[in-house]
């Protein structure tokens, strides 16, 4: 018998502002993203000294799990995680590329080039979280509500998970945006294509 | 030496982005990796990077760097033994 499936949480951060579960709980005018996500962190205050040496998109992914994690015991759950963006780690690409542009002084940066995959947000989370589980990072135009609901759907429906973080995690110099949900079978949010599309496009 | 020693220890602080860590937090003797200031791999390969770009010192084995990096004071004797720049 098919589950009944939810979206438990979900977060957004654009502009400068964090929402949880459509209610504003962050704000800051940052003059830059590097500034604004600090502020973030300081302001969740996870105590995790090694969110300081993630890239951007990182971070973000990072800080919209916080967000929709932080009350859920992550412990021996089999949370799932399907993200997307437009941009890829093209932010982080660029950095990397700057730093091997000279041949005369050719210095690439250990450390700016284990990210130059979207997919290592995903790893941050599930170090931090301790998930071993199924996941995937996809690279769309835009948020395609269609494809999260199908795959998100599919993997608890098979019990390849009990829960899913789902979403959009997107940075490109300055502009970023992330769009986190939490599926499960708690909540009152029905996991529908549409009540996706209308939660990112609010 | 000194000047040395601290400027080590300020350009890890800012390499390695370690924010929660001041410059008077890091004693000459502290363990770099493990129990001490807690660096990792990726963190190795940055200083063997800084080694190579600030001091002219090119390590043929990346496993000298553990002994070069048990410390504050061993980094810099080995550093000003060797540097070329």
């Amino acid at each position: 018998m098919a589950k009944n499936l939810y979206i438990q949480h979900y977060c957004r951060i654009k502009n400068n502002k964090v929402y949880l579960n459509g209610d504003l709980i962050f704000e800051e005018n940052s003059e830059d993203i590097k500034s604004f996500l600090k502020s973030v962190y300081q302001f969740l205050d996870p105590k995790y000294s090694k969110f300081f040496k993630m890239d951007a998109l990182s971070k973000l992914a990072f800080l919209s799990a916080e967000i929709i994690l932080k009350d859920i015991n992550t412990e021996n759950k089999n949370i799932g995680i399907i993200l997307s963006n437009n941009a890829s780690s093209l932010d982080t690409d660029r950095k990397h590329q700057d730093s091997i542009n000279d041949k005369e002084n050719y210095y690439p940066s250990p450390a700016v080039f284990v990210y130059t995959l979207p997919n290592i947000g995903i790893g941050e989370i599930s170090i931090r979280h301790q998930l071993k589980s199924e996941n995937g990072f996809f690279v769309f135009e835009k948020y395609n509500a269609n494809f999260h609901h199908n795959y998100e759907n599919i993997l608890i429906q098979n019990n390849k998970s009990e829960a899913v973080l789902g979403g959009w995690v997107n940075i490109d110099e300055d502009s970023y945006e992330a769009f986190l949900y939490l599926i499960s079978e708690n909540g009152t949010i029905e996991h529908t294509e549409q009540n996706l599309k209308q939660l990112y496009t609010n | 030496m000194e000047d040395l020693k601290l400027e080590l220890k300020n350009n890890i602080i800012e390499l390695l982005n370690l924010e929660d860590v001041n410059v008077d937090e890091i004693k000459d003797d502290d363990s770099l990796f493990g129990d001490g200031l807690g660096l990792d791999s990726i963190d190795a390969l940055e200083l063997i990077v800084m080694l190579d770009k600030d001091y002219g010192i090119r390590l043929s084995d990346p496993k000298e760097g553990k002994k070069i990096f048990e410390s504050i004071e061993v980094m810099a004797a080995y550093i000003s033994e060797h540097r070329t720049k």
